[in-house]
């Protein structure tokens, strides 16, 4: 992991996703291997200096873990408290916390007077409060509603420009990965079968697992109804993908002009990932065969995918037989 | 007829006993209270800490403690108070009266305030522990400020519960000459059949575990911001 980076780690539940990120400060002790936490290999600390490390590294939970004795204010004062910080400073520190997360004015209130995405804050301030060089989020957001997630995330982000805090983040959610993270590792039955950008993994993801999840975001499986809609229809159907820069072209318009074929979007989905445009269309082109061919050749060398489909032979009896039928890559 | 005669009348004797029962009754069960909770206490953060999976896990105390803890609890009441007679002569000098009476109730009551505070520990989410513990707490830190101020409204209900067991076994205390309600209703309502005595006995008793427990429930609210 780089430092200053977002770097989110998505796996299946029961992947080994939690005791990844639980061993990093050690409240799972690895059988094997080494920590490296800035230099310092944590596995070879004991007690005290565990303890002193520990300090340098945030944590925030799924489930908040806030402690229902205390205020919000109370709560973020703990590690301070911990730390033996006078309460004088730990007052403009707390204060000054709640004020980043946003709940100045709630520092009175119990956890549970507080909605889950304010507990999450009170959680995100309480990490920060020691001033932590990495923060480790263990599905933070996964209790959470869309709308919030949404804003936890915005604010983790925030922090992570702001602070130039390192954040390693766990999830079953390719759309928390999609929305702020630099990089991504992929893990499957404890091991990590993937790691690039968040881009690359969409775009070419090649283990099963990120198929699989970024086949749920993307939703690239093609809708039954467009085979049975579509048996009349002529012309090769296609399935484009495009990233980046090429995805501002006026890709297919400019391969109709060109080519005298015929292009009948059919399907199609537009996303940005980390401010990159990514999508897939489903085109159907119709002309002569020799143009199809050109304009695939044309696309192709524009940097996009082209894959072309054939319609399953029992057309619409459910989505995997559409999702196996036969991918013919032209590029 | 005397005895029936005698029913319902509240003579000064009368009242002037049941004053003095009930003053030795809460004296009894007050401090035995306050010697047993306090003692207690360590007994059970010691259990929950070296328990298996606990934060100082420890393959000797545990076991140790506990069966120490289940020896304590199966001895009957009326037993361990004669058996300790030269400990309560040692401690306060006499083994008979109501001070007296406090060593043993104090005694008993210790191992079963000990497993009240474990399993009112046990309640606190493994989470907030672990979440202590990735801040960088010592377990002496968790122990002093996640777990205890977590537990204590469970732990108010827990002496709540072991003070109304000790006005129970503060009865027994008469058989060394311990006094208070319990003994009252033995010798005057039961022995000299006067109903009214034991009646009178019998409601001071209702009233006094009413109280207590409604005490401690207002008390465990007033603390619960969960």
């Amino acid at each position: 992991m780089a430092s200053g980076e977002i770097f989110g780690i998505i796996g299946l539940s029961g992947a080994g996703k939690s005791t990844l990120v639980r061993c990093i400060n050690m409240l799972e002790r690895p059988q094997s291997g080494k920590i490296i936490v800035d230099g310092v290999d944590i596995t070879a600390l004991s007690g005290r200096e565990l303890r002193l490390a520990r300090r340098q590294i945030g944590m925030i939970f799924q489930h908040f873990n806030l402690l229902s004795s205390r205020t919000a204010f109370g709560n973020v004062a703990f590690p301070l408290e911990i730390m033996g910080m006078p309460r004088r400073e730990i007052k403009s520190r707390v204060t000054e916390l709640l004020r980043l997360v946003g709940l100045e004015d709630r520092a009175s209130a119990y956890p549970a007077q507080l909605s889950g995405g304010q507990k999450q804050r009170v959680g995100i301030a309480r990490a920060l409060a020691s001033n932590p060089k990495v923060l480790l989020s263990d599905e933070a957001t996964s209790a959470l509603d869309p709308t919030t997630t949404h804003s936890i995330l915005r604010l983790l982000k925030d922090i992570n420009r702001s602070l130039g805090l390192t954040i390693m983040l766990i999830t079953h959610e390719m759309g928390v990965i999609k929305e702020i993270c630099d990089r991504v590792a992929v893990i499957h039955n404890g091991r990590i079968v993937e790691v690039g950008t968040v881009l690359d993994i969409f775009s070419h993801p090649r283990s099963s697992t990120a198929k699989a999840f970024t086949r749920d975001i993307l939703n690239l499986d093609i809708p039954d109804a467009l085979w049975k809609n579509n048996k009349g229809l002529n012309g090769k159907l296609l399935r484009i993908s495009f990233i980046g820069e090429s995805a501002a072209r006026p890709v297919i318009s400019s391969v109709v002009k060109k080519f005298q074929v015929d292009a009948n979007i059919l399907y199609g989905k537009l996303d940005y990932v980390q401010d990159t445009p990514f999508g897939t269309l489903i085109v159907a082109i119709s002309g002569d065969a020799p143009h199809v061919e050109g304009a695939i050749e044309h696309m192709t060398s524009l940097g996009l995918r082209v894959e072309m489909l054939e319609a399953p032979p029992a057309a619409g009896e459910n989505g995997k037989a559409a999702e196996k039928c036969g991918v013919g890559e032209a590029g | 007829m005397r005895g029936a005669r005698d029913v319902g009348m509240l003579t000064p004797q009368l009242l002037y006993l049941l004053r003095q029962a009930t003053m030795e009754t809460l004296w009894m069960v007050g401090l035995s209270t306050l010697i047993a909770v306090p003692c207690g206490l360590p007994l059970g953060v010691l259990l929950v800490c070296t328990e298996p999976g606990g934060i100082l896990e420890n393959r000797i105390i545990y076991p140790v403690l506990s069966g120490i803890v289940n020896v304590g609890r199966s001895i009957p009441f009326i037993i361990l108070m004669v058996a300790i007679i030269p400990f309560t002569r040692l401690l306060v000098g006499t083994s008979i009266g109501t001070t007296a009476a406090v060593v043993p109730l104090a005694v008993a009551a210790i191992p079963f305030v000990a497993r009240i505070v474990e399993s009112s520990l046990k309640e606190i989410g493994h989470g907030v522990i672990e979440a202590a513990q990735a801040m960088g707490a010592t377990p002496w830190q968790i122990i002093c400020k996640v777990l205890i101020p977590e537990a204590l409204p469970a732990l108010v209900l827990g002496t709540t519960i072991t003070t109304i067991n000790l006005v129970g076994y503060s009865a027994m205390a008469g058989a060394i000459g311990g006094g208070g309600l319990g003994d009252l209703a033995i010798r005057y309502g039961y022995q000299r059949f006067r109903t009214d005595v034991m009646l009178m006995t019998v409601a001071e008793l209702v009233l006094m575990v009413q109280g207590i427990q409604m005490l401690g429930d207002w008390l465990a609210r007033k603390l619960d911001h969960k």
